[in-house]
């Protein structure tokens, strides 16, 4: 269902395609979905460690100890209105409106580099405190579990600054359109991502 | 830190090899890529193989590089079980044998990895990217470059584990590197590390080539052909492919999980510090498991082509094969924990995976009875690729039938990591696995490369192969049964085990004659190709669509792209002489590129890096990859047109060829 929505606007802009193009893009597409499947499943084994090892804190900290809710919050809102205006940068694209697909890109970049570093903040905060990676393996896997997903979401940032740059030099063109596409795509799946790591290691580690 | 430190990490003089034997294999395989440089160099051959091999992006050539290299890895691999089997049959009472026993544990350890990731695997995707793309009727695979990234990433993998043998040592903790032995504090040398990143670079590599083959097979099929009229090797590919994506990736966790401990002294499996050893086995079962289906289904897939054409029959009930394909696909996720009954998760848990594991023998059962059945009151032609199949379909079932033995969690506890597992596995892996790569490699060398095997070679090897294996791996059953446990380097004379150990010698010997009768075969078909040349495409009386193209095949596969009506569609339009029309069109083909070489080339340096702990080299790896995927996103010319007119051209000289026969 989702891969045909994402194949309609595909098609969009002053071009017309070609069928056999527009199929191309649709495997592409489809290519990506499995990609990000396989991602899922690497997450839902850290996920599955992280279950594992949540109580065994050696004598360090537990997880209501150092999560700090107020500020996990703040995070989370900045992820998801990146992924707002990532939708916004897309909707744009449908208008073809170049001008403001670079702005919302640029601000969903913004969203993302201001998430990459309140997640690095705390992770300093944490190990300049001594509670650092080594000292269980709660720990251990907290910080794989939630780095791995800040890195994602860092590589993101970084693909979108490379797509802008694209665009601005060529222009909406097919194959920027379906990179777009793409990179929406695996910006919107880190949001579920992260929604999983706010639930299951936040709310239920504060609780 | 020091600048010495800072530049060469943990590298220094000590880490080059200091044993005799370690040494002669580190100088051997430096004198064997010396030996193939000056020959590429001698012949004028660099820029040949670059232009037309190493930067293709066609799956055809991309399959045979992938077989040539699983070769390579196929003689490391057998030199280690030809000096295990040397150990095993020396090393009793006084004496001590060939080997030191770290250096046997090396050895073991080598032998597996080597022999499931870089052989088994490597032939599998060798095979998978000759057939596929034709036997589905497309002209290439779904994302053609990241093909090229995924093969020059399983070359990095190889690369870098046979350097253990020349820049410090491997890994001494088995092929799947259990801890707490494979942790730190256990193994403070480099060999996990390498083991590590071998098969992370290895692995991402097949995760590549599963998401590729995945897509290939559901979207790139030729008009016509619903998953229903799907050849059995596609569907088998399409099976194996779904598990690739879905067990791989724990595997790539698994394996940085264990890194992460390593490296950054995190604490996943220590022994303290609030680690769980036991997760890590669970892990690397939920991939390991999955990956025997994901080396065996395609095995399947392969002698349900041979049975067929060599019987001269369709393959008896299809629907119940796909199902059981499918069956296998779902079952295979459920029985991960039988590797470890003795872990103590408990009567309930061990009897529900026990119950499991003798399920899914059914859809196996299944397959073994419709080739039988194809078999039945057919016209068969006893070639190579069905001698292979018939080995198999004995010492598979024998091989089962000890599997389900295992599955039962009471007789396990008596069995466990006992010989009489090596021997059920090696069972499962050569004589399933490897006789079927044999099989389908013989069946579709004359696609690939425009003529036949030489038979008699081919019929020696097998049966060299066959008695080899029986001899090899029959005294192991009986040495399990008698207390003998896996990884032995040394066992005391009052046993009475040298005996059978000595055959199991001498049977690996048999086996290295099968391997030299191949070797042979090899050499006298390249001699005698013109008198062996396929002129028609379908050499064998083929069934499904890539017989239906000229051999070897254009790079376009099809001139005109088929239409499919039914099942074993080459054979019904072959039936009803129904002949392809020419009128030829332009074709798009991916253009070649090097990209793919350097995005594994920089992985190679990053795994390099860590491994020794040198920082730099690993960041520049990094920048490297970043770079190398920047040039590939901004370059627009990856297409090049190849036209009606060359078509025409090809496709007369070939029509031409096979009227003449």
């Amino acid at each position: 269902m989702k891969s045909s929505i994402a194949h309609e606007s595909l098609t969009i802009g002053n071009e017309k395609l070609p069928i056999e193009s527009r199929a191309a893009d649709n495997t592409t597409v489809f290519g990506f979905w499995m990609f990000l499947m396989t991602d899922f499943v690497l997450f839902a084994s850290l996920f599955a460690v992280y279950a594992v090892l949540r109580g065994n804190t050696f004598g360090g900290p537990a997880g209501k100890d150092i999560f700090n809710a107020p500020y996990i919050l703040t995070e989370t809102i900045l992820l998801l209105s990146s992924s707002f205006t990532c939708g916004l940068a897309l909707l744009s694209a449908h208008k073809n409106s170049k001008r403001f697909v670079v702005f919302w890109l640029g601000v969903t970049a913004l969203l993302g580099a201001s998430f990459v570093a309140m997640e690095l903040s705390e992770f300093g905060r944490l190990v300049a405190g001594g509670v650092g990676w080594q000292t269980s393996g709660f720990l251990s896997s907290y910080f794989t579990l939630v780095g791995t997903h800040g890195l994602h979401v860092a590589l993101g940032v970084v693909w979108m600054i490379v797509l802008t740059t694209s665009i601005v030099m060529r222009g909406l063109t097919r194959g920027n359109l379906r990179k777009l596409m793409l990179m929406s795509l695996f910006w919107h799946f880190l949001d579920i991502v992260w929604i999983f790591i706010f639930t299951i290691v936040y709310m239920m580690g504060i609780n | 830190m020091n600048w010495t430190e800072f530049i060469f990490g943990k590298l220094s003089w000590s880490v080059f090899p200091q044993s005799p034997i370690a040494m002669g294999g580190g100088i051997f395989m430096v004198l064997v890529g010396f030996a193939i440089i000056f020959l590429i160099t001698y012949y004028k051959k660099w820029g040949y193989l670059w232009k037309h091999w190493f930067t293709s992006l066609d799956p055809k050539k991309i399959g045979v590089m992938y077989i040539a290299v699983s070769v390579v890895m196929l003689v490391r691999g057998s030199a280690d079980a030809f000096l295990m089997r040397a150990q095993q049959a020396t090393s009793v009472g006084a004496s001590q044998g060939i080997l030191s026993a770290s250096h046997f544990q090396q050895i073991f350890s080598a032998h597996g990895s080597i022999m499931i990731f870089f052989v088994a695997m490597g032939l599998m995707f060798g095979l998978i990217n000759l057939v596929v793309p034709l036997q589905i009727g497309s002209r290439d695979v779904a994302f053609p470059f990241l093909n090229s990234v995924s093969f020059w990433l399983f070359v990095a993998g190889a690369a870098l584990i046979n350097l253990s043998l020349i820049v410090g040592d491997f890994s001494t903790a088995g092929w799947l590197s259990y801890p707490p032995l494979s942790e730190l504090a256990f193994s403070p040398t480099s060999g996990v590390d390498y083991w590590i990143w071998s098969l992370q670079i290895g692995g991402l590599g097949s995760l590549l080539s599963g998401i590729n083959f995945l897509v290939t097979i559901v979207k790139n099929r030729a008009s016509g052909m619903t998953f229903m009229r799907m050849p059995m090797f596609s569907w088998t590919v399409l099976g194996a492919m779904s598990l690739v994506v879905f067990a791989f990736p724990i595997l790539t966790a698994t394996l940085a999980l264990l890194a992460l401990d390593r490296t950054l002294g995190m604490h996943f499996f220590t022994a303290g510090g609030g680690g769980n050893m036991m997760m890590y086995v669970n892990l690397i079962w939920a991939w390991g498991h999955p990956e025997v289906y994901i080396l065996i289904l395609p095995a399947f897939g392969i002698f349900s082509e041979v049975v067929p054409v060599f019987s001269g029959k369709k393959l008896a009930g299809y629907t119940s094969m796909v199902l059981s394909v499918i069956a296998i696909v779902f079952l295979s996720f459920t029985v991960w924990l039988h590797h470890f009954f003795t872990m103590g998760a408990g009567g309930d848990v061990n009897a529900f995976f026990g119950i499991m594991t003798a399920v899914i023998a059914i859809p196996t059962g299944v397959k073994i009875f419709n080739w039988l059945f194809t078999m039945y009151r057919g016209r068969i032609r006893f070639t190579s690729p069905m001698l292979w199949f018939m080995g198999f379909v004995v010492l598979f079932t024998l091989g089962g039938v000890a599997g389900v033995l295992l599955a039962e969690p009471a007789a396990d506890f008596q069995l466990h990591n006992s010989l009489f597992l090596v021997a059920h596995f090696h069972t499962m892996i050569v004589s399933g696995v490897l006789f079927g790569y044999f099989a389908g490699f013989t069946f579709w060398f004359p696609k690939i490369f425009g003529f036949t095997l030489d038979e008699r070679w081919g019929k020696r090897a097998f049966w060299a192969w066959l008695v080899g294996f029986i001899l090899a791996f029959g005294p192991l059953y009986i040495l399990g049964f008698m207390g003998a446990t896996r990884r032995l380097d040394h066992y005391a004379a009052n046993l009475g085990w040298q005996p059978l150990f000595i055959v199991a010698g001498i049977g690996a010997a048999i086996i290295g004659l099968g391997l030299i009768c191949q070797v042979i075969q090899m050499y006298v078909s390249i001699k005698n190709r013109h008198k062996n040349r396929d002129t028609t495409g379908d050499p064998w009386g083929g069934r499904s669509l890539e017989w239906s193209t000229s051999s070897p095949p254009p790079a376009y596969n099809f001139a005109v792209l088929p239409v499919v009506h039914g099942r074993d569609a080459f054979w019904t339009a072959k039936q009803s002489g129904t002949v392809a029309a020419h009128r030829y069109e332009d074709i798009v083909m991916p253009r070649n590129s090097a990209i793919g070489i350097f995005i594994a080339g920089f992985v190679f340096l990053i795994g390099f890096g860590i491994v020794w702990h040198i920082w730099w080299l690993a960041i520049l790896g990094l920048i490297g990859e970043f770079v190398s995927m920047l040039l590939r996103m901004f370059d627009d010319d990856t297409e090049e047109i190849i036209s009606a007119e060359h078509i025409r051209v090809h496709e007369a000289a070939h029509h031409s060829r096979h009227a003449t026969i």
